[in-house]
């Protein structure tokens, strides 16, 4: 029976990361595309506590905390600028959103 | 979360995710983290994507997908899930993490004691402290990124009210 490393922490922190970066670059969707992005934050969350665990040094850990606070920083900005951009052109659509065929 | 179709139900999902990884902070013994993570992850940001997602009335997206986009959807799927098995087998049979491949036991003592050095605690006390010491500045950093982003948030949707009325 093996028991949980912290390899283990660090291939689901790459996982969720790498889910993350697929559903950046494949969803059309912009509040998807967001969501994806916090994803990505949440798996380099993950490996900093990890780390922060391993080599017990709070550092990592406050790291963590910052990385939150921007996060939703980010967000609120980010579906403030949805909502704007939303009553524009109607459309939440990344393919919708090109400004040289108008 | 990435492949359902419907908004909603991909943020349903994504609470999951999140939860999880918030009981992945317990079994790192970082409690605080975790509270933090329901709080403000699945407390806060998503209500907020949830709100937009009905505010703007996002429904399933259609089936416009060509069968190019599905054949370089699966062919990026494919790709990032080989090079993480790749990955898996190096990190498991390389000492790449040297001493950091096993867990050491939390000493909550010493985490109090040191000064400059901050070490690893489950305390919140600890963090607290870290934070207004070592952290102090970014702290005040993080502190006016936050009012920063609360006046641009205002300022877009007062613009937006003036552009339309």
């Amino acid at each position: 029976m093996e028991t949980v490393t912290p390899s283990h922490y660090l291939c689901l922190s790459l996982c969720l990361f790498s889910i993350g970066f697929l559903g950046v670059l494949l969803r059309r969707n912009l509040l998807l595309v967001l969501m994806s992005l916090e994803l990505m934050l949440n798996g380099i969350n993950l490996a900093l506590v990890n780390f922060s665990r391993t080599s017990l040094n709070l550092d990592g850990s406050i790291f963590v905390f910052f990385i939150m606070t921007v996060a939703a920083a980010e967000v609120a900005v980010g579906l403030a600028l949805l909502v704007a951009l939303y009553k524009r052109r109607n459309s939440v659509f990344s393919e919708d959103i090109n400004l040289i065929h108008n | 979360m990435v492949c359902s179709k419907h908004p909603v139900s991909a943020a349903m999902f994504m609470i999951i995710s999140l939860v999880g990884v918030a009981a992945l902070f317990v079994l790192l013994e970082a409690f605080f983290l975790a509270v933090l993570q329901i709080l403000v992850y699945a407390g806060a940001v998503m209500v907020l994507f949830l709100f937009i997602i009905m505010l703007l009335d996002v429904g399933p997206q259609g089936g416009k997908a060509s069968k190019m986009k599905l054949i370089s959807g699966l062919a990026a799927g494919f790709t990032v899930s080989l090079l993480l098995v790749i990955f898996l087998i190096v990190v498991q049979n390389s000492g790449w993490l040297g001493e950091h491949s096993t867990w050491l036991p939390v000493d909550n003592e010493a985490a109090m004691t040191q000064g400059e050095n901050l070490s690893f605690s489950t305390s919140v006390k600890s963090f607290g402290y870290g934070l207004m010491t070592k952290y102090m500045f970014p702290l005040q950093i993080s502190g006016f990124l936050l009012l920063a982003a609360m006046v641009g948030v205002i300022v877009l949707s007062k613009n937006n009210e003036k552009e339309a009325g």
